[in-house]
């Protein structure tokens, strides 16, 4: 799914400067923990997640994650933003639920993919 | 296996701000030796787990990497409380982190299991009161 049609299904916002256009999405995980998303073992993936500091940025780099969603309403930090922008990862914000996030990118047919 | 290069990492207590930098930096090394993806990415999250812990629970302590031409070998050492029971810390879920870590997204109680499960070689000795040495080696054609 492309990063345009998740934008689509959750009414989000983009929040960094990174392009996004041809970022294809092949499957999704979402979390509060980082650790439990750490264990997640999809390449390509996104992570929806209501933590809105920094480290939400690190463990998508680490993952090679492109886009991380901040559901809830969650309004992100300057260094998150700035973080974001330097690792070219995108970010957006819905305010969906994180239930809700999922089930709707889920009916869209995005799949949870895999646990490493 | 010829070594390729040696990187230190002090990494500091509590400082959450700056925690995942060393990790971030041994990635980007990573890719311009040109090392495969997923050894790439199984490295960086087993370091940056560890990294986490020596940050929420270490106090902080030497990140040391050494990268040789088909590895890498990583040793985090702390100066912290050290781990009682290191079985127990090994359960997936086991976690002692506070509500106030789990509030800055970590403390599922994962960390040292995901570590584990990416690297090739683990090995942790832990002494009360003197810290925790953990040491991984990933290897990159497994």
């Amino acid at each position: 799914m492309k990063l345009e049609q998740i934008m689509e299904v959750l009414e989000a916002k983009v929040c960094t400067d990174a392009a996004f256009d041809d970022i294809e999405i092949l499957a999704a995980c979402g979390s509060d923990l980082m650790s439990d998303a750490l264990a997640f073992g999809e390449n390509k993936g996104l992570l929806l997640t209501g933590l809105n500091n920094p480290q939400c940025i690190r463990t998508a780099e680490m993952m090679d994650i492109n886009c991380v969603v901040l559901v809830r309403g969650k309004e992100p930090d300057d260094a998150l933003v700035t973080l974001a922008n330097e690792k070219e990862i995108v970010v957006m914000r819905t305010d969906y639920s994180m239930y809700t996030s999922c089930g709707l990118l889920y009916s869209a047919g995005l799949s949870g993919g895999d646990i490493s | 296996m010829a070594q390729v290069l040696t990187q230190k990492y002090v990494v500091g207590a509590d400082d959450f701000a700056a925690a995942g930098a060393a990790s971030a930096a041994v990635k980007k090394t990573l890719k311009q030796l040109s090392f495969p993806v997923d050894f790439i990415r199984r490295t960086s999250i087993a370091m940056y787990e560890g990294e986490i812990n020596m940050v929420i629970h270490g106090g902080g302590g030497i990140a040391s990497v050494e990268i040789y031409e088909d590895c890498v070998k990583i040793t985090l050492a702390d100066t912290g409380p050290g781990i009682p029971d290191i079985e127990q810390a090994m359960q997936e879920g086991f976690s002692t982190a506070t509500d106030s870590i789990r509030e800055l997204g970590f403390g599922a109680g994962m960390g040292l299991p995901n570590i584990k499960k990416q690297s090739d070689e683990f090995e942790i000795i832990s002494e009360i009161g003197k810290g925790t040495k953990l040491t991984i080696t990933l290897n990159a054609n497994s």
